[in-house]
């Protein structure tokens, strides 16, 4: 696992940004190391969609610092921040249902090969890296040819995660990967987490469920109205404690046993 | 990672997952139902209509009224697989047509010249249409509409500005042909090909010929063998290439697209320049054919277009569809409009046929779409 004394992949220092008048975020700091799963709680409308799309290079912040490996960037696109190895799975996960899983694996990213004019893209070989890395996530997907639209909501979401690991991804931001799945198709996202977590990539995992950020979080960082409420560590808090943190300190331990015994 | 880890996961994995058919496979094709009506059409003219039309001189009729129609439809089925429309085309053919025959006949410029020149305002033209709807953010269905009446109007005003009040522009196939290089790109556009080979397989007794020895048919249409080289390579760019991944991506999710990396801007402006493009290859090939060119010219051809990309399989919504479906779709076109002349049914089903077809391959395509993607 990480140790501290490393220098964090990614360092985001008060980072501040306002929409017009609206102050969506007003100083988070948060730090992703390498091997290490840090999620971002916090209740609807806390800003976390709007933090990691600042990470991502989709807004510029409007105040703060980032820093990659130790060095200070500014992202002017999303373009700018996947060349720096940040990877972003969206809560629409960029998949495309009509197109065929490979398609989808390597849209944007397409292998050629041949000489122009008769470039063309190398769709075997795509074949082959989409039906062996679907085989290494458990999912066998016997005809790549087969559209994303008949995959389950699971499968997608393994399927984009797989797609960003494949393409070099050093973070990886997951939005909410698991808000629209069931028990048994959570568990294998969760799993697949962990097993990119080991690979040693950092992942930033967003979620609303404290179930789920226990089972492979290793840090917490809770967000409100704007502001980091806290990072702790695993060990450090209970699932009752962030699911108290989350709800802004307004007492919802009722609540909150209710979920623990049901999520 | 560790084995433990891949061992757990595949035990999560959806046990109902099972290998595709070979008729799921083929239902996946999304020119599936427009095969199946050209084999439905061909047989219906082989039982129906005078059996000349299946002879080599009849199948090259039909053919050649299918091509100029099929050009405009694969334009238009990649831009519709690219989630756009344009219902321009028609106008674009009348004002490209006025373009040419202007450049040839009242400015007299060398047929080449006068060929790069249409097709680069044709360009120019697909351009703006892309650039009006990426950056209004307007549907491309109105843009394009209002593009429609605006080079029909333009065509007739041109018309009468250049022959100085008629709405006809003559004299196109003389001043095409005065000097060897027109007569040499003249015959690249218009005519038949492989005028050659026919003679010789008529001397060789290979093919039918009149009493006189010439061939009864002289040569292929040289716009079927444009429709067939647009086919090959429209087909081929759009289901082999990188660009190809961009149109079905940018037509299947503009916003996934783009955060995937696929320049959507671009694509789509580039598909409203290649729609433009055929329109004006469609006018160059005709108006060199009659010799003349006049403001009807192209009439409604954006609407048949459209329908026969759609008989073809694309979609409405955009993001899937054949180019080769488009031009399966032309042929039954074209095979319908003239096939009629070789029955005794009154011509004018050919409208009514039109709509139906529509129709029915809208609901075929909607079915298909269901199955193919697990619509749920
Ligand atoms: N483009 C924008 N323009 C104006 N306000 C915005 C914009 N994007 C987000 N906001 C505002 O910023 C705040 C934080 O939104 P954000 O989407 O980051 O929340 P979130 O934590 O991701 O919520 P959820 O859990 O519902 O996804 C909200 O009040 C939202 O209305
Ligand atoms: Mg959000």
């Amino acid at each position: 696992m990480a140790s501290s004394s490393h220098t964090p992949l990614v360092e985001m220092r008060d980072i501040e940004k306002h929409f017009g008048s609206v102050i969506a975020l007003s100083g988070v700091s948060v730090t992703v190391n390498a091997g290490e799963v840090h999620c971002l709680l916090g209740d609807n409308g806390a800003g976390k969609s709007t933090f990691i799309k600042t990470m991502a290079g989709v807004f510029r912040p409007t105040g703060g610092q980032m820093l990659i490996d130790g060095k200070p960037v500014a992202f002017s696109g999303p373009r700018d921040a996947l060349d720096a190895g940040i990877a972003t799975v969206y809560q629409d996960l960029a998949m495309i249902p009509l197109m065929s899983v490979t398609r989808n694996f390597f849209m944007g990213r397409e292998p050629v090969k041949g000489i122009w004019p008769f470039r063309h893209v190398d769709f075997d070989f795509c074949d082959r890296v989409t039906r062996e890395e679907m085989k290494r996530i458990g999912i066998d997907v016997r005809d790549p040819g087969q559209a994303v639209g008949t995959l389950s909501g699971g499968e997608r979401q393994c399927v984009a995660i797989s797609r960003a690991v494949y393409f070099g991804a050093k973070v990886l931001i997951l939005d909410e990967p698991t808000s629209a799945l069931g028990v048994r198709q959570t568990s294998m996202v969760l799993k697949y987490i962990d097993m990119v977590r080991k690979r040693g990539l950092g992942v930033v995992f967003i979620t609303h469920n404290v179930r789920h950020a226990m089972a492979v979080g290793n840090r917490f960082t809770v967000l409100n109205r704007g502001k980091t409420l806290g990072t702790a560590t695993r060990g450090e808090i209970t699932a009752e404690e962030l699911q108290n943190m989350m709800a802004g300190g307004r007492e919802l331990a009722e609540l909150s046993d209710e979920l623990g015994g049901t999520v | 990672m560790s084995q433990q880890d891949t061992a757990d996961l595949a035990s999560v994995k959806d046990e109902r997952l099972k290998e595709a058919p070979l008729i799921l496979r083929l239902m996946r094709r999304p020119e599936l139902g427009a095969v199946m009506g050209l084999v439905i059409v061909t047989v219906f003219f082989i039982v129906v209509a005078n059996s000349t039309m299946f002879e080599f001189s009849g199948i090259m009729n039909f053919l050649a009224p299918a091509a100029q129609l099929g050009i405009l439809a694969i334009g238009a089925s990649l831009l519709m697989v690219g989630g756009e429309f344009d219902l321009s085309v028609g106008s674009m053919v009348a004002f490209t047509g006025l373009i040419f025959a202007a450049c040839v006949v009242t400015i007299g410029l060398p047929l080449p010249v006068a060929i790069l020149l249409t097709l680069a305002f044709a360009a120019a033209m697909g351009l703006m249409n892309g650039q009006i709807v990426i950056h209004t953010g307007l549907p491309s269905f109105i843009v394009t509409l209002a593009f429609l009446f605006i080079l029909r109007g333009l065509s007739l005003v041109g018309l009468k500005w250049a022959t100085g009040g008629s709405t006809q522009l003559r004299g196109v196939r003389e001043a095409a042909t005065q000097t060897p290089l027109d007569s040499f790109f003249y015959e690249i556009f218009a005519g038949d090909a492989f005028e050659g080979l026919f003679t010789w397989l008529a001397a060789n007794d290979l093919i039918a010929k009149f009493p006189n020895g010439q061939p009864k048919v002289t040569g292929i249409p040289v716009e079927i063998i444009w429709f067939a080289l647009i086919a090959a390579l429209a087909a081929w760019v759009l289901t082999r290439t990188r660009y190809g991944n961009w149109i079905f991506a940018a037509g299947g999710d503009a916003n996934a697209a783009r955060n995937s990396g696929v320049p959507v801007r671009r694509v789509k402006t580039s598909l409203f320049m290649i729609t433009a493009g055929c329109a004006a290859l469609v006018a160059i090939l005709t108006v060199l054919d009659s010799g003349s060119t006049d403001a009807r010219r192209g009439f409604q051809k954006e609407f048949e277009a459209i329908i026969a990309a759609v008989i073809g399989g694309c979609l409405l919504t955009g993001g899937y569809g054949s180019a080769i479906g488009a031009a399966i779709g032309a042929i039954i076109f074209g095979m319908v409009l003239i096939g009629l002349t070789y029955t005794t049914i009154d011509q004018d089903w050919y409208l009514v046929f039109l709509g139906a077809m529509l129709l029915m391959a809208v609901f075929f395509n909607n079915i298909i779409r269901k199955r193919v993607t697990g619509e749920r």
